[in-house]
């Protein structure tokens, strides 16, 4: 039996997978159009490398960008580039960024596939190099990008590869579809991983209530010859599928605070971006397309589907049926994290796992927060040990001081303190608003400190200047005596 | 299609205060009937004075506050408050005194420090200390359990004692000292326990008769609140195991002049405490090594003001002397933070 570690806290929920997984798995289809957003982490723009009017095909390369946390975006289907304009983003605030839409031409011709080398022949850079180029994210929420996290530097020395199949919260199931019809994919991107980080074995995490998922890997592991490769049930806890939580879990190791889990000597990706980094340097696809969940009691035939990047949500809705009567919140991602969505015109982006639609059951309306009661179920139930009422008093009165030594930034809204809280107290959006205000106070300050140095450089300077003048005058002084002196 | 954008989580929310405090009176159901087994229905009376006037009370001081009524009338906080403070008067103290240390304990207690989550000091307690100090007479005197009385009074003739009516009937050995209060005073007069215990008729197998199946009643409940996850575990456990050990202790050093550990477990206010009254989320401790040494300080504090203190039980000092400490209790027990080294 492998061994397993605690972390403290988490919260039993009702998991809702079986919606979705009494469905099979099945493609989306082709929607009219499609919207890509040229942003997807930090601030920087993906520039369009096509004009509109153009005919694009999938897989071809639509925008790049120096940055290298904001990989290549890739047409998903072929079709007439419509636009590049500024659209409402996968966002709760429906902020416009820029977009490229794409006019779908129902062909769906995809670039002429060159035929691929042996991945193990090729430099480990060069291996990175096309998982960028191929644009892949973390496909498990956070969208980090797949290149930037498996270069850890050379100070770091990666032992294990975690591969995060634990997909804890509830009604989302993508990633139990895709180790069930893909585990291939999934285990052949763990090989590939374990070669580019040198690491020596890889721990593959998955909840222990998904025993399909769980045969199909083992029947794979068997069947490739992937010793290296250890698929381990883990307790359906949430959020045990937390990458903090996982590493754990799995190795008994924490991440240090404020650090990542190379410094720990791990690696941690998501099933989904494992099968994806196998499927672009083995088959040479970029990716354009992932499974989503689509699921909740607002929508009437709940199930998994293949989508391509850029597919309006409400093709999604369609695909599944359409709303029931209890629609009334459209959340991107699952119950416990996911964001809100305004509408359902908005895209699938590479981060989307599961689309919920809630109903009544779900949305609690307006509940009346009542006063803390300082029972103490949010420091039982954090995964982080943190004590949440104490960051929760220092939030509200604003003493963030206080809030920063109770470790505030180690929160990682979660929301299982909130969900516990018998007074109804919204504690993570006063974790969020704190920690933003945090963020906002330490930029003010390196504003400042830049302004204070510009400003004692300027006076340094006008000093020196002061001091040259004067010294250049007395030489002129001496110089001018001495000229006279000589001359007497 | 349009939609409202709530931030997350998005789930109901599992649980409610007055969710927690409906369950919390539900599990002191077994306690109070075993109260009304033993010592006859003025506990139901005097529950039903306490809640009324606590119900009055919080609506009226919330009316003056300007606080809406329905969220925090309806959270259950104040009839929570009344009913354990009732159980643990005397069930044939006067109606006065009751609506007296209601009040005290809700508007001293709770509503001057703020109200629902604010008050440092657990309100019941504080009810209780201030009735005991200022009528200890009235405060101390238990009637025995109903099988040592002649003859018990009835539900009427009970109210009619409580309300003091000029009519009330009259019966012998109503009033009497309970088995924690007999021997405090009698250890005082040089006499052995074993002699106490062997002369006075209101000691039982292990606790005082009639208590020992108050606190088995109280136990019950408790370990259910407990099986559901409604208390933790902390607090109980280092109350009762503080508790034990120090009694066991004394009685080790001189058994004539320490009761068996398993008395001071199942007589007087021990599981009521330890369960109910101590748990108080609101005045406790919070952290979850900082609630065992909270309930571990309570412990030995009982012990030591029953075995020395100026009252027969101690309870209600030591919840009150602990809450003043939790602060600091917390202070120095913070858990270690994920990541942050041991
Ligand atoms: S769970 Fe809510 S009521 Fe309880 S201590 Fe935490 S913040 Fe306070
Ligand atoms: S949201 Fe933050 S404070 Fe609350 S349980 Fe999760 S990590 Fe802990």
């Amino acid at each position: 039996m492998f061994k397993l570690w605690q972390f403290g806290g988490g919260v039993h929920l009702d998991t809702h997978k079986t919606e979705s997984t009494g469905r099979p798995l099945r493609d989306a289809g082709l929607p009219e159009h499609l919207i890509l957003p040229l942003q997807q982490r930090g601030t920087s723009t993906a520039k369009p490398v096509v004009a509109p009017g153009e005919r694009v095909l999938r897989g071809q390369l639509l925008a790049r960008d120096e940055n290298p946390l904001n990989p290549p975006i890739h047409a998903s289907t072929s079709g007439i580039v419509k636009a590049i304009e500024d659209l409402p983003l996968p966002h709760p605030s429906g902020l416009p960024g820029p977009c490229l839409v794409i006019e779908v031409d129902g062909e769906d011709e995809g670039l002429a596939q060159e035929p691929m080398e042996d991945v193990r022949d090729l430099p480990v850079e060069e291996l990175r190099r096309r998982i960028h180029e191929a644009g892949i994210v973390g496909l498990g929420g956070a969208a980090f990008p797949a290149a930037v996290k498996v270069d850890p530097g050379a100070r770091r020395r990666i032992d294990t590869l975690v591969l995060n199949g634990a997909e804890c919260e509830p009604y989302i199931t993508c990633d139990d579809s895709l180790m069930r019809h893909y585990p291939d994919d999934v285990l052949g991107g763990a090989e590939i991983l374990l070669h580019i980080l040198g690491a020596e074995r890889c721990l593959l995490g998955i909840e222990d209530d998904m025993p399909e998922a769980i045969a199909a890997l083992e029947a794979a592991k068997a069947s490739g010859g992937y010793e290296r490769i250890e698929i381990v049930p883990v307790p359906a806890v949430y959020p045990t599928g937390g990458e903090k939580q996982l590493i754990k879990v799995l190795t008994g190791r924490e991440v240090p605070a404020g650090g990542i889990p190379a410094d720990a000597g791990i690696v941690c990706q998501n099933v989904g971006t494992a099968a994806a980094i196998h499927r672009a340097l083995v088959h040479g696809e970029s990716l354009t397309s992932r499974i989503v969940t689509v699921t909740g009691p607002g929508v009437r035939k709940p199930q998994n589907l293949m989508v391509r990047i850029g597919t309006p949500i409400a093709h999604l809705i369609a695909q599944c049926g359409g709303y029931t009567e209890h629609a009334q919140r459209l959340i991107l991602g699952g119950p416990m994290m996911g964001l809100a969505l305004p509408s359902d015109e908005l895209p699938i982006i590479k981060a989307a796992n599961c689309v919920l639609v809630a109903g009544s059951e779900l949305v609690t309306g307006e509940k009346q927060a009542l006063p803390c009661i300082r029972c103490g179920e949010c420091a039982t139930t954090c995964p982080v040990n943190l004590l949440p009422q104490q960051l929760y008093w220092y939030s509200r009165a604003d003493n963030l001081d206080r809030a920063v030594e109770h470790h505030l930034a180690d929160c990682i809204e979660c929301g299982c303190c909130d969900f516990v809280c018998p007074s109804h107290i919204p504690l993570v959006q006063y974790f969020r608003a704190a920690k933003a205000q945090v963020t906002a106070r330490q930029r003010e300050r390196d504003k400042a400190a830049h302004a204070k140095t510009r400003f004692e450089f300027r006076e340094q300077r006008k000093e020196r200047e002061k001091l040259e003048k004067a010294e250049s005058a007395r030489r002129k002084k001496e110089l001018l005596e001495r000229v006279q002196n000589d001359a007497s | 299609m349009r939609f409202d954008t709530a931030p997350s989580p998005h789930l109901p929310p599992a649980n409610s205060v007055s969710r927690l405090m409906l369950l919390v009176l539900l599990a002191l159901v077994p306690g109070i009937l075993m109260q009304w087994w033993q010592f006859g229905p003025g506990v139901l009376i005097n529950i039903g004075i306490a809640v009324v006037v606590a119900e009055l009370a919080e609506a009226a001081v919330l009316s003056l506050r300007r606080r809406p009524l329905k969220p925090f009338l309806s959270d259950g906080s104040a009839a929570l408050t009344a009913v354990l403070l009732a159980v643990a008067l005397p069930p044939l103290s006067p109606a006065w005194m009751t609506a007296f240390g209601t009040l005290f304990a809700l508007i001293f207690g709770k509503h001057l420090y703020g109200g629902l989550g604010y008050n440092p000091f657990n309100p019941a307690m504080v009810g209780y200390a201030v009735l005991l100090i200022s009528f200890p007479r009235h405060m101390t005197a238990w009637m025995p359990p109903a099988d040592l009385l002649p003859q018990a009074p009835g539900f009427g003739d009970t109210l009619a004692l409580i309300f003091q009516r000029e009519n009330a009937p009259v019966f012998d050995g109503l009033a009497q000292a309970t088995p924690l209060d007999t021997l405090k005073t009698q250890l005082g007069l040089a006499r052995g326990v074993d002699e106490i215990q062997s002369v006075a008729r209101i000691f039982d197998a292990i606790g005082g008769k009639g208590w020992q199946w108050v606190n088995l009643g109280y136990l019950a409940g408790g370990l259910w609140l407990l099986r559901r996850g409604l208390i933790g575990w902390q607090i109980p456990a280092g109350f009762l195991v503080t508790l034990f050990a120090a009694a066991m202790l004394g009685f080790l050093f001189d058994p004539a002049l320490h009761p068996t550990p398993l008395f001071h477990l199942f007589s007087g206010a021990t599981m009521l405490g330890a369960f109910f009254i101590a748990t108080d989320p609101v005045s406790a401790a919070t952290t979850p090594r900082g609630r065992l040494l909270y309930g571990a300080g309570i412990g030995l504090l009982v012990f030591v003001i029953r075995s020395w203190g100026g009252y027969p039980d101690g309870v209600a000092f030591a919840v009150l002397l602990l809450n003043l400490a939790a602060p600091a209790i917390d202070y120095y027990t913070q858990p270690r933070v994920y990541g942050h080294g041991s």
